[in-house]
Parts: C-alpha cells; structure tokens; sequence
C-alpha cells in the first residue's frame, strides 16, 4: 500500500528533475562549458576581448592619434561645399583604368552603393524599391552631373542623407568604384562606356607614376 | 479614418457609401490644391532622400511648408538654393546657416507647377496613427497570458489528481482496517528477486546497461566545447531576418572586413547609422506571436540613437557614446586558426555555407558545430578553382597527376596538414 501512494509522487518528483535539467542543458543562451578551458582561452588577448586594464575593458581599440596606416595617403579636401566643389574640379583618378580594377569596382559596387543606387546606378535599389529611402538620384543626373572627384569625395566624407564609407573600402578600392560608377552613368546616359575612352597610352603611364 | 469608421459595417451598401465617400473626398482634394498623387510622385523621388514631413531630416520638415514661406520664394528656392542665398535673401541665408550650411541640391528641372503638385502633397494634414495597431498588441499579450493561465490550470490539475489518489488510498486503507480486513500477504516469491537469481538474465541485461550508458557517455563527452545552436541575447536586438533577408543587404556590407582580413568583423556603428541616420523607425512586417512589433523595433533603433550618441530631433551628435556589449557567437579555440579573407575572397566560399540560413534569423545562432571535422569534412570535398591562376599552374599539374584527378580538392592542395590551422 505505501509504496503504491509512493508512486506518483515519486513520478512527479523525476519529471520534475529531468524537466529541470533538460532545460538547463539546452539552454541555448549560454555557452557550452568547455574541457581544460586553457587549452581553448588564448594566453594573449582575444579579439572584441573584455579586459581589465583597458579604458571600458574593451580589446577593441582605436590606432593611437596620429598614427597612419602603411600606404595611406592623406585626403586634402575639407568636408564643405568648397572642398567638394574643389575635389569636382581637381581630383582625378590615380590607378590604371583595367579590366581588374573595373570588375573589383563592380563587384565592390554591388556590395555597397547598389542597396540604395540600384545596380545600374539608375537610383533603384532593393531599399528605395521597399521605401525605406527615397528620391535617390540616378548616377545620370543632369542637375548634379557628377565626376571622378565629385564621387570619391562623397564616398569619402557621404553627403546629406548618405553616409561615409571611408570605414568600410580603402583608397583603391573607392577608385575602383568610382570607375563603375562612371561606366554606369555613361550607359545610362546612351553614351559609349566611360572606360573605353580612357584607354590613351600616354595617360596610363602617368597616372601608374602617380600610383607608385 | 473614415475607413475605420465604417469598417465593421458589412452590407454592402455601406461598402458602396464608403467607396463614394473616398472617390469623392480625393476629388475635392486635387482640385484645391493641385494635383496631390503627381505631388506625392514628385516628393518621392526629388525630396525625401532629405527631408521628411513631420520630423527633420537633412532638412527641415516638410509638412505645411507651404503656410510657411511665400509661394514665390519657395519657386526661387527650389529651382536654385544657393543663387538664392548669394543674392543675400535674409531668410534664405538665416535657413543655409540653421541647418549647417548644408547645399539643398537645385532643381531647375522642376517647373512651377510641379512645385506646386508637391506643395499639395506636404499640405495634407498628418494622417492620425492606426488606432487598429492597440487592440492587436494588446491581444498578443493575452495569447501569451493565455497560455500561462492553461499552462497553471494543466499543473493544477496535476496537482489536485495527485493529492485525490493519496486521499483515496489512505480512506481505503483506513475502510480496510474498520471492516477488519487484512491485507493478504502472500507467500509469493516478488518478480525482482526471480529476476536477481537468474544469472544470465543478469549478466545481459548489465552489458545492456553498460551499452547503453556508454552510448550516452559518448554522447555527452563529444559535445562538450560545441556551442552549436548558441544564441546568446545581444544587447541591442538585431534582426538579420529584416536586413539580410528582407532588405537584401549584402553581407559584406557591414562585416566589410571579411574580405580582407582573418575576422568578420563586428561592424562598427557607423555602418549602422549611413542608413539609420535617415531610417528611425520600422514600417515593415510585424511578427506578433513573438512581440516583434513596430514598438519593439522602435525601440531598438533608439538603443543604436543612444549608444552612438545621435539626437534624432535636431539630427546631430552628442558626443555622448556608449560602447555596445555585442556578444560573439562563433568562437574558435585558441590551438586553430582561421582567416576569413582566405574563404570569402580567396575561395569565394558563400556566407551561408558555414554560418546557415542568416538572413532567415531573427536571433542570429551558430549553425554548424565548428569542429574540426566539420572543417576537414568540407576541405575534402571542395574543389578550387584553379582557372587563371598562372602562378601555381606547374604545380596543380602534377598535384593532378599524382592523385590522378581533374579538380583538386582543397584537401589534395594540402588542406589537411596539421600545420595549416594549428602551429
């Protein structure tokens, strides 16, 4: 008789247990615990790492002020409407026009500007298509009628609604971009490709002395 | 709201009457004021890249700007902002300077009477929120309070069965003892104790168990250090399911340092604010079974406005940043290396062939396993593209030859060797 009033209780009580521990080993939340953790924590620091000793505990620094990364170039032009309009003026593309550095500027083109600019430069993009931006101009333009300098330089520093994306791509690779770009506005526009009237021998060697 | 209004209604003389009512109203409408629809066209796609109508943007609101400002200046600002501003218009230069002499791009394409379509359209009063959107969330709570209350009901009832049958058997007992009757005890050998003096019963069923428990074992031990599934709670809640799904966001657009060095990277948040500098509130799909409703997004975004330091209403920085405490979900033991640049640029491997269905994730987890097997599994079954690749032609030839196959895999080039990913 006492073991059978036992029973259910003593049921219950393991359901109980094993729902609990069931729910603690798939508690998908937290990590898994590892086997000699040592072997798996790296004695130097880990990247995006938490630890003391820095400002916030962050691993995750900024360069110290001042410092420059091998092969960069400073940017002269300011962030104003002056600058913009110099950079339209002087600024001119310093890497061989390729059929490398074009198919890079197209592949970096699709990543980056075709969210919102489309993928013909046409200003319809996945996001204006969805609404979520509007009135993005198409790369044809009359009323901007953009250059080389023109797109580097908002590439460089965004202009109103437009970000920078100088975080993002690297001096060449916004050069790059700005070839497609310009080889899309020629197609838009019915004209023969930008990049195919760029071919003039003498031009190249200057602009790869440049590059160097 | 007129729609609102008549929405329960369900004659169909209501419906016509509605159907009147709207035609009707929209015509009077276009009359005034010019032709709203070829306004809103017009806003769409010249204006709103900068300026919204009730909030500011790049540029001041536009919503009733037309009481504003006198219609003929509006048609000289419009066409040519800045020839406005050097004439030396005193409102015109007090605007330039108020939002940080920002250039409004001219639009000399614009004629007057296409400024005047999109003044009727910014002249529209603010339509008034979708009184509709309360009463769902609302219900959504009582889905989820609803079962939780079935769910204390269920236990309850567990509960009160459990208590019936200890009652019943202590009354039985006690019927028992007030009528005298006693249990029987029999001298009957119990079922156990047969079953321990059988040897070989014993003996198998000990190696059944001894099987089984290993399995188990097994099991647990080679988990140990996995974290597949791993979905840990991020501080700011970030749907890959809207941006890389729904949106098309390609991923090397915020992870852009995937392609040039060994990690993803955790994008920074000025990736985040090149477009949600403009986007600050969600208009997509709401998933109410899971909460995930304009409200909550809502309120994301303003966790992103708080950590960067972004006052939305005057559209400018504070200087104030907090950092994000992301929480990393792929980790790779310290003994292994890996480079992504080498998979996404090199290999030209897809995002999803490791991390999964990514942009089906609302709460991003960690697909595969990341054991070492899982590597090798992959390594031996990939081929590399070796098309144009001049440098390592001589070599890949006589890789080929020696294992005697067209494609090489990643694993005949070498991509098993201990040394590869742990020195």
């Amino acid at each position: 008789m006492i073991t059978n009033m036992k029973r259910p209780v003593n049921i219950l009580i393991t359901l109980i247990i094993t729902i609990v521990m069931v729910s603690c080993w798939t508690d998908n939340k937290k990590p898994n615990f590892q086997y000699m953790p040592n072997m798996y924590e790296p004695v130097g620091y880990k990247t995006y790492g938490e630890y003391k000793g820095f400002p916030r505990q962050m691993e995750a620094m900024l360069p110290v002020s001042g410092s420059i990364p091998r092969g960069w170039i400073p940017y002269g032009y300011k962030n104003t409407p002056e600058g913009k309009a110099l950079a339209t003026k002087e600024l001119k593309i310093p890497i061989e026009v390729n059929e490398e550095n074009l198919s890079k500027g197209k592949e970096l083109f699709n990543i980056y500007c075709a969210i919102c600019h489309g993928k013909k430069g046409d200003g319809q993009g996945t996001l204006v298509k969805r609404e979520k931006f509007l009135g993005i101009p198409s790369l044809a333009d009359k009323g901007r009628n953009i250059t080389e300098g023109d797109i580097y330089h908002v590439m460089m520093y965004g202009l109103n609604s437009m970000g920078s994306y100088a975080s993002q791509t690297n001096e060449k690779e916004r050069w790059q971009i700005t070839m497609h770009a310009l080889d899309l506005k020629s197609k838009l526009n019915g004209e023969p490709l930008w990049s195919s009237t760029q071919n003039d021998p003498t031009e190249k060697e200057t602009t790869s002395e440049k590059a160097n | 709201m007129k729609k609102v209004n008549f929405h329960n209604l369900s004659s169909n003389l209501s419906l016509l009457l509605l159907a009147f009512v709207l035609v009707f109203s929209t015509s009077i409408l276009a009359q005034e004021n010019g032709d709203v629809k070829a306004g809103e066209a017009l806003y769409k796609s010249n204006c709103a890249a900068c300026h919204k109508l009730d909030k500011k943007g790049v540029g001041p609101a536009l919503r009733n700007v037309a009481e504003k400002y006198e219609r003929d200046w509006l048609y000289k600002w419009i066409k040519n902002s800045q020839g406005l501003i050097k004439s030396g218009d005193s409102k015109a230069v007090a605007l330039f300077a108020e939002y940080n002499n920002s250039v409004m791009t001219s639009f000399p394409g614009l004629s007057n009477n296409d400024i005047d379509n999109i003044l009727a359209y910014t002249s529209l009063p603010k339509p008034e929120p979708k009184i509709a959107v309360a009463p769902v969330t609302a219900k959504n709570n009582d889905d989820g309070n609803l079962q939780n209350i079935i769910l204390a009901v269920l236990v309850l009832i567990l509960l009160l069965l459990v208590i019936m049958f200890y009652l019943v058997a202590k009354s039985l007992a006690k019927l028992y003892k007030v009528n005298g009757i006693e249990e029987k005890i029999e001298p009957k050998i119990p079922l156990w104790k047969i079953f321990v003096k059988n040897q070989f019963l014993m003996l198998v069923s000990a190696i059944m168990f001894l099987l089984v428990a290993a399995y188990f074992m097994y099991g647990f031990f080679m988990q140990i250090g996995i974290d597949q599934g791993y979905a840990p709670v991020q501080p700011i809640h970030y749907s890959h399911k809207i941006h890389a799904g729904a949106n098309e966001i390609d991923c090397n657009y915020c992870h852009s340092s995937a392609r040039k060095s060994k990690h993803s990277g955790i994008p920074s948040l000025n990736v985040c604010m090149n477009c949600h500098k403009h986007i600050s509130e969600y208009n997509g799909e709401e998933d109410l079974a899971n909460g995930y409703t304009k409200d909550f997004y809502d309120k994301e975004i303003a966790k992103l406005y708080d950590a960067v330091g972004w006052d939305d209403a005057e559209q400018r920085y504070t200087g104030e940043e907090k950092p994000v405490k992301w929480v990393r979900i792929h980790n790779l033991p310290d003994f292994v290396y890996f480079n992504h640049s080498q998979h996404v640029k090199v290999a030209g491997v897809e995002c999803q062939t490791c991390h999964g269905p990514v942009e089906e994730m609302e709460i991003m987890y960690q697909h595969s396993s990341l054991t070492m097997g899982w590597c090798i599994d992959c390594h031996r079954e990939t081929n590399v593209d070796l098309e144009n690749n001049g440098y390592y032609e001589k070599i890949h030839e006589e890789l080929s030859k020696k294992y005697n196959v067209e494609k090489l895999t990643a694993a005949e080039l070498g991509g098993l060797e201990c040394g590869k990913c742990h020195y």
